[in-house]
C-alpha cells in the first residue's frame, strides 16, 4: 500500500549530505533530510558500510549525531569493520556523537503467545536518540526481525508505525535491506520506505568484481539515474558520478611545455600543449611512449609543479631506473615531493576500480599534471565498450581540476594497420595526439614522431626523427627545423 | 491490582529442593496488554509454581535503559532469568499452554 504523499509544495527538498564522495553529487545534495531512505542490495554489496559512513560523516562533518541500530553484527564487529575505512567509532561513542545498539533476536529463545507490539524497540531507539541528540538513524538490517519473530502481521504494522515514527521526528534515516528475488527487498520494505531507494550491486565479470550504485527513486528530487561504479577504500565509499558530459570545464590559455625543446617547437611555437588539455601519445611497442610521457612529468616538476604518474606496466623503481638511462632523474622529483608514482598491475582490479583509485590519488596529491601509462593496458580485461565511458569519466575528472593529462596507448605493431584507426575512438576525447612509430632506414630503426592533431594551436605537421640517449631525447633530422617546416593553423 | 507491580517484587516462600523461578516482565506503561499479561502470569504462577517464584515488573517507560540489557523488542516480554538458560516469552501470555512450554514448566495435574 502506498504511503500518503506529503504535500510537497516546497520546491527544494532539504537534504542530509552523506559526505560520501560522489553520492552527494548524484543526489544533488544528499539523502532526503528528515525522511527514511532504503538502501538495498545483495549480501556484501556494501550496505552497512554506506550506512556507517552516513552516520560517521554526519557526526564528524555535518554536526548531526547519529544512532546506529544493528540487527546482525554486534557493536565490536561493526567498530572493527568501520575501522577499516579509517573511522573510529569507539571515539565517536565516547564523545557522545554516535550511539550504537545491537538488537539481537533469536527465534529459538522466544516463545510467542498472544498479542504484542514492538514498543520495546521504539523505547530503545528513542533512548539512544535522546542520549546523543541524534538527527540521523540507521537500522541495519531491520529485516532480521522477520526471521526472529513469527507474527508477520504484527511485524508489518509495527514497521509501518516505525517508519512513520521516524518521519514524524524528522530523522534522516537509512534502512538497509537484503535484495529479494523478485522484489527490491526480500520482505517488501520498499512498500513502507518510499521516499528514496538506493540499490547497491556487486557484480563479477570475467573474474573482476565491480560494485555499482543506482538511485532507483528519489521522491521530490532530481537525481542521476545511471548505474555508478563505486568502491570501498581506505577512506570509505567513493562513487564515480562522472557522466556529467556538460563540457563546461574552464579552459586555460597557458601552456605546459614538455621540456623537450624540439617537440615544444612543434606545438604552438615552443610553448607546448595547453594546460589542462589531454594528450594522447600512441605508438607500437618500443617507440618511446613512456619516455616521452614521463618527460612531460619531469618538465612539470622542474618548473616546481606537481606531477603524478600512474604506471601500469612498470614498478616505480623500474621506472626510475629506466628513465635515468635517458637522462631523466625521477627520484629527485620524488624526494622533493613534486612527483608521485603510483604503479599497480592493471589486472588486479576492474576498470572502475582503477578510475576510483585514480580519483582518490588525484584528490589526495592534487597534481598539476597526470601521466597514465598506458590506457591501452586498462582495456585488456575490460571489453572495448568499457574503456571509452571510463576514459570520459577520467578525462572529465582531470579536466575539472585543470590538470594536464598525458595518456599513452599501445597500438598494434603490425604493418599495414593504420594506427589512426586502432584507437577505439578514444582519440576524439583528446586535444593533442602524438603518434610515434619506428621506421627502418638505412639498415637501422629510427624513431619518428608526428603530431596528428592539436586542437586550438599552431602545430607542425612534419614527421620528426628522434633519438633517445643518456642525455635526453634529441631530434635526428636537423633539416626539418620547425622554423622552416610547414605549419598549418587550426582554429 | 497494579499496586504490587512497578519494580516491586512478589515474594513467596520456597518449597525445599525445588528450583526457584526468577521472572521478569517487561511492560511499557500500563496498557491493556500489560495488564492482561500480568494477570495471566500471576494466575499461571499461582497454579503451577506456588511458593517458588519471583516476579519483577519493569516499566520501560520509566527505565528505558533496561531494554537493551535483556534484548527487549516486543512488549510485553516475559524473561525467565532463572533457572538457566534464559528464556523469553512475548505477548500477553493468554495461551497458558504455550507459556508453560516457554517457561519449561511441567503442568501440575
Amino acid at each position: 500500500m502506498a504511503e500518503k504523499r506529503r504535500s510537497s509544495s516546497q520546491n527544494t527538498l532539504k537534504k542530509a549530505p552523506t559526505g560520501i564522495s560522489g553520492l552527494d553529487e548524484i543526489t544533488f545534495g544528499g539523502l532526503p533530510a528528515g525522511r527514511p531512505t532504503l538502501v538495498c542490495g545483495t549480501a556484501g554489496a556494501g550496505k552497512t558500510m554506506l550506512a556507517a559512513e552516513f552516520i560517521v560523516r554526519g557526526a564528524l562533518e555535518f554536526g548531526e549525531p547519529g544512532v546506529f541500530m544493528m540487527f546482525e553484527e554486534n557493536a565490536e564487529e561493526l567498530t572493527q569493520n568501520v575501522r577499516s575505512l579509517g573511522f573510529d567509532l569507539d571515539d565517536l561513542v565516547k564523545r557522545k556523537l554516535v550511539s550504537l545498539d545491537h538488537v539481537h533476536v533469536e527465534r529459538s529463545e522466544i516463545e510467542e503467545t498472544g498479542e504484542y507490539d514492538l514498543e520495546g524497540l521504539f523505547i530503545r531507539l528513542e533512548h539512544a536518540i535522546k542520549s546523543v541528540g541524534a538527527k540521523r538513524v540507521v537500522l541495519d538490517t531491520i529485516e532480521a526481525l522477520f526471521s526472529g519473530l513469527s507474527n508477520e502481521g504484527i511485524l508489518r504494522s509495527e514497521l509501518r508505525r516505525l517508519f512513520r515514527w521516524l518521519k514524524d521526528r524528522g530523522l534522516s534515516a537509512v534502512i538497509t535491506a537484503e535484495r529479494g528475488d523478485r522484489a527490491l527487498t526480500r520482505y517488501g520494505l520498499e512498500e513502507y520506505v518510499a521516499d528514496c531507494v538506493i540499490l547497491l550491486d556487486h557484480r563479477v565479470n570475467e573474474q573482476i568484481s565491480t560494485r555499482r550504485l543506482r538511485v532507483i527513486k528519489y521522491r521530490g528530487s532530481e537525481h542521476g539515474t545511471n548505474e555508478y561504479p563505486f568502491t570501498i577504500g581506505k577512506s570509505g565509499l567513493s562513487v564515480m558520478p562522472i557522466t556529467s558530459l556538460r563540457l563546461d570545464h574552464s579552459v586555460s590559455n597557458e601552456h605546459d611545455p614538455s621540456g623537450i625543446g624540439w617537440l615544444d617547437e612543434m606545438l604552438a611555437d615552443g610553448r607546448g600543449v595547453f594546460r589542462g588539455s589531454s594528450i594522447l601519445i600512441s605508438g607500437a611497442p618500443g617507440t618511446g611512449k613512456s619516455s616521452l610521457a614521463v618527460a612531460f612529468a619531469v618538465a612539470a616538476c622542474t618548473r616546481g609543479k606537481k606531477a603524478m604518474i600512474f604506471a601500469y606496466e612498470e614498478s616505480e623503481k623500474q621506472l626510475v631506473r629506466n628513465m635515468r638511462s635517458i637522462g631523466m632523474d625521477l627520484s629527485g622529483c620524488v624526494r622533493k615531493k613534486l612527483l608521485r608514482v603510483f604503479s599497480t598491475r592493471p589486472t588486479l582490479v576492474g576498470l572502475e576500480q582503477h578510475l576510483v583509485t585514480m580519483h582518490d590519488e588525484i584528490e589526495a596529491f592534487r597534481p598539476d599534471l597526470v601521466v597514465v601509462d598506458p590506457i591501452s593496458n586498462l582495456t585488456i580485461e575490460g571489453r572495448v565498450s568499457d574503456i571509452k565511458p571510463t576514459l570520459i569519466r577520467l578525462i572529465d575528472l582531470i579536466k575539472k581540476r585543470g590538470i594536464t593529462a598525458i595518456f599513452t596507448s599501445l597500438t598494434s605493431g603490425e604493418q599495414g594497420q593504420s594506427a589512426e584507426t586502432s584507437e577505439v575512438g578514444v582519440s576524439s576525447l583528446m586535444d593533442t595526439w602524438i603518434l610515434l612509430s619506428n621506421v627502418e632506414h638505412e639498415g637501422a630503426r629510427r624513431r619518428t614522431l608526428i603530431i596528428l592533431k592539436s586542437r586550438g594551436m599552431k602545430h607542425s605537421n612534419v614527421v620528426r626523427q628522434f633519438l633517445m640517449s643518456d642525455r635526453g631525447i634529441f631530434p635526428l633530422d636537423g633539416d626539418t627545423h620547425p622554423k622552416r617546416s610547414n605549419k598549418r593553423k587550426v582554429k | 491490582m497494579m499496586a504490587n507491580t512497578g519494580t516491586g517484587k512478589t515474594k513467596k516462600t520456597k518449597g525445599p529442593g525445588e528450583k526457584e523461578y526468577q521472572l521478569r516482565l517487561y511492560i511499557a506503561g500500563h496498557s491493556a496488554k500489560a495488564r492482561a499479561a500480568l494477570e495471566n502470569l500471576n494466575k499461571i504462577c499461582e497454579t503451577h509454581l506456588e511458593g517458588r517464584y519471583k516476579i519483577e515488573v519493569i516499566d520501560l517507560l520509566k527505565n528505558p535503559k533496561l531494554a537493551a540489557g535483556d534484548q527487549i523488542l516486543a512488549i510485553p516480554t516475559l524473561v525467565r532469568k532463572l533457572p538457566e538458560p534464559m528464556k523469553k516469552i512475548i505477548g500477553d501470555l493468554s495461551n497458558e499452554e504455550r507459556v508453560l512450554v516457554g517457561l519449561d514448566i511441567q503442568p501440575l495435574k
